[in-house]
């Protein structure tokens, strides 16, 4: 029985004993306990690597997010309910009557023709024209950041990625034991010359990193978009320095407003970037479909790396690709999803400017799921998820997005895609008085005079709200994500 | 016999006590017939329904630690392990456990204790400086209810306090400013009033004031029988009177620091975890004895103190 939990929206398969209304039986093969003893004998097996999988408080909390009456703000789930059943049933029906016994079979290593033909057409639709050849199809977006890891790194190696980072890429990095530098971002993206400096600082050590990842359209979790010139700049500094940028997009498409960017890879032609595209937000993250772009001797090595993993990448979600783009209305498709995120998108903004103290900020992004949002530098949000889910609200605590696990302490993660536009508006007005609670609480506890905005909006005690005044003072690099977006003054 | 395993439910170690459960429910499994209960909206229909002959109460954080389960236990009239209602009630409250420990007698770091309201309605916070001046730095703050490692900071000086106890605010409405007392961390399994080996606790130095890294492997070692010398006696005693003074029964984890001047009890976990990585089990297994007895008895036991 399979079983399955979401931490940031990577489904991660659960060892978790299962809820279940019936009785215990049939029995696991399992002992039936474990001693001290066997904890220690165990422990002598693992590897060295998964001394740095550890689990957090934080997590614990995330397992509870998963509650059906929580209006969970934390995933980064794609609403997969816009897709039209009856399409769903028409393909496989297809699938089943006409290629039964190949759809079952195994597939090419490196993904079928047809569906690199499916990835050539969404990859066009970026201005982008890959050679099929240069193509692997991976289980997930998740599988090519994996074996992008794989190939490259020896334990010590440096990971640059940006400052948050995408979540579900720490544990991948932490399990190949690299050493992530993580680089600060504003509203456009990761600072290149912020980068620059690490570069030349670990050059000075005799170091070199062996990849940047990034995430430059609509980022997980900061919601902000490298800019033009800066997307030049860093393939620029790629060929310079001879370092591989990994480039993770899987929302490119979904922009909802402004002017479309050239993808790194169109820019640097393909030499020293990997791409990395999914079918998961444009189509279904339950096919588990992504794929990998790069130069044929890093291709090589995927290859081999990913026959080691999984042979090959699910036939049968590949032939409902196939399918799914045969009929040709893709693009349709993801126009939808746009107008149904870009409406969500906006509640959110919405809700957080009437319900959040204008102590915090955050970005505006033009697309993707997610935005990011800065509290006082006296809020955890790790402790601000354990009481908002008193509230049964949930969200991504900022620590999340930073591999030494402590940075980002303020900051958090919220999605717009998985819920909808009322349960949006709910759950930020849930977080907001949690969080008007808090900043009243300290100002209560340092005696300073502070706004104290009430959930609704109002402020308690007719004090004007400080809005406009400095960021908060010593705050964390998480904070610094220079957004953003601040509450506007009110009479 | 028909034993109904209560775990889950929607406190914040929901995770621990699914696993807790879980390995009950296998360590039972031979000798009994078990139910496996999700504590939700329908627990005490699905009690009825289901008719055992004892509860193990292996449910932590709310309602399964501060006698609210075992008080519906008590009304349909099913035996349960652990301690009862009001143990568990003055447990589960860490200022309340510590001013009954201090009212017999048992060390206890000093402390204080505050609502909420206390700091919005009353200027609780004009008296910090009077409670720095008894309590000292580093201070512990902590909310009154909770487990694990939730919610609970280290205040090197005054300005960690005010964060701190925001923090500690998240995961209840009153808190404890305590006096950190150096020393050696101890956690003394109680079994049926009589105190099993000491587990000593010895976080990684740079993970001294990490509550979190504290349950973790390989960031903190268990001794397991600590070795305590001649220590060892009063830090039972200083267990068994902790059990009497709350009025315990069944199983109980107490947790308490060796400092200069002996034990000095920090807290009592009515329903302690029963995880592969948990203390308690593993004291009990340094008493030579195992999981499966373990809960065996924990069952017996609870049956006859109900006839009882």
């Amino acid at each position: 029985m399979g079983r399955f939990r979401h931490t940031w929206g990577v489904a991660e398969p659960s060892d978790q004993p299962t809820p279940d209304r019936e009785p215990a039986a049939p029995r696991r093969h399992r002992k039936a306990h474990t001693t001290a003893r066997d904890l220690e004998r165990y422990a002598g097996l693992f590897a060295q690597r998964t001394s740095v999988m550890r689990s957090s408080a934080m997590r614990d909390l995330m397992e509870i997010t998963a509650r059906p009456d929580v209006i969970s703000l934390a995933g980064g789930l794609p609403d997969t309910s816009t897709f039209s059943p009856q399409s769903f049933a028409r393909q496989m029906t297809k699938i089943a009557q006409e290629s039964s016994a190949e759809a079952l079979q195994y597939g090419p290593t490196e993904g079928f023709a047809s569906t690199k033909e499916c990835i050539r057409q969404v990859m066009a639709a970026e201005g982008m024209n890959p050679d099929p050849d240069d193509i692997v199809v991976t289980t997930g977006g998740q599988q090519a950041i994996d074996l992008m890891c794989k190939v490259l790194l020896d334990p010590g190696d440096v990971v640059i990625a940006e400052a948050p980072t995408y979540p579900g890429a720490v544990p991948v990095f932490c399990s190949y034991e690299a050493e992530t530098i993580q680089i600060q971002m504003d509203s456009e993206g990761m600072d290149v010359a912020l980068l620059e400096v690490a570069l030349f600082d670990l050059a000075e050590q005799g170091r070199k990193p062996k990849m940047i990842y990034t995430v430059p359209s609509f980022q997980n979790p900061a919601g902000q978009t490298l800019s033009l010139e800066r997307r030049r700049r860093l393939v620029e500094i790629a060929r310079k320095h001879e370092i591989l940028v990994v480039e993770d997009n899987p929302y490119g498409l979904l922009r909802y407003e402004g002017e479309p960017l050239p993808t790194l890879y169109e820019l640097d032609g393909g030499d020293y970037v990997v791409y990395l595209g999914t079918f998961s937000k444009i189509l279904s993250p339950g096919l588990r479909l992504g794929w990998l772009c790069a130069p044929p001797p890093v291709l090589a090595k995927v290859v081999l790396g990913k026959q080691a993993s999984d042979l090959c990448t699910s036939t049968l979600a590949q032939y409902f690709v196939d399918e799914f783009f045969a009929e040709g209305r893709w693009r349709e498709y993801v126009d939808e999803l746009c107008d149904v995120y870009r409406a969500r998108r906006d509640a959110m903004l919405e809700s957080l400017e009437q319900h959040f103290p204008a102590e915090a900020t955050w970005s505006e992004p033009e697309g993707g799921l997610f935005l990011w949002a800065t509290l006082p530098d006296y809020i955890d949000t790790t402790d601000l998820l354990a009481r908002a889910l008193r509230e049964n609200v949930a969200f991504v605590p900022g620590v999340a997005a930073f591999a030494d696990g402590r940075t980002g302490k303020s900051s958090m993660r919220l999605n717009f895609s998985g819920s909808t536009s009322d349960e949006i508006r709910e759950g930020i007005r849930r977080i907001g008085a949690v969080v008007a609670e808090q900043v009243a609480l300290y100002g209560a506890i340092t005696r300073e005079q502070r706004v104290v905005p009430g959930g609704d909006g109002a402020h308690a005690g007719g004090q004007p709200p400080s809005v406009g005044s400095d960021p908060p003072e010593g705050s964390d690099p998480g904070g610094d994500v220079v957004p953003m977006r601040r509450r506007e003054p009110e009479a | 016999m028909k034993v109904a395993v209560l775990k889950g439910g929607r406190s914040l170690e929901r995770q621990v006590s699914l696993s807790s459960g879980a390995r009950v429910e296998d360590a039972l499994a031979e000798s009994h017939e078990v139910v496996s209960l999700d504590a939700g909206h329908d627990l005490v229909e699905r009690l009825k329904a289901e008719r055992p002959d004892v509860a193990f109460v292996a449910l932590h954080g709310a309602d399964g630690e501060d006698g609210t389960v075992q008080e519906l236990l008590e009304i349909l009239g099913i035996p349960y392990t652990g301690p009862g209602v009001s143990a568990c009630r003055r447990s589960t409250d860490k200022a309340e456990a510590k001013q009954a420990l201090r009212e017999h007698g048992i060390s206890t770091p000093d402390w204080v204790s505050f609502s909420q309201t206390a700091f919005s309605e009353l200027g609780a916070a004009d008296a910090l400086e009077e409670i720095e001046e008894r309590l000292g730095y580093p201070l512990v703050v902590k909310p009154a209810r909770g487990g694990s490692a939730l919610g609970v900071r280290f205040a090197a000086s005054r300005e960690d306090v005010p964060q701190a106890i925001v923090s500690a605010f998240s995961y209840d409405s009153r808190v404890l400013l305590e006096r950190h007392v150096q020393g050696r961390e101890l956690s003394v399994g109680m079994l049926e009033g009589e105190a099993l080996p000491a587990v000593e606790i010895r976080p990684h130095d740079e993970d001294r004031y990490s509550y979190e890294a504290r349950y973790e492997i390989g960031r903190t070692d268990f001794i397991c029988p600590a070795e305590l010398g001649e220590d060892e006696a009063m830090v039972g005693a200083s267990a068994l009177a902790t059990w009497e003074a709350l009025d315990c029964a069944g199983f109980v984890r107490v947790d308490l620091i060796l400092g200069d001047d002996g034990p000095e009890v920090l807290e009592v976990n009515a329903v302690p975890g029963l995880t592969d990585t948990s203390l308690f089990p593993m004291a009990a297994e340094a008493a030579g004895i195992g999981f499966e007895e373990l809960c065996s008895r924990l069952v017996t036991s609870a049956v006859e103190r109900m006839v009882a």
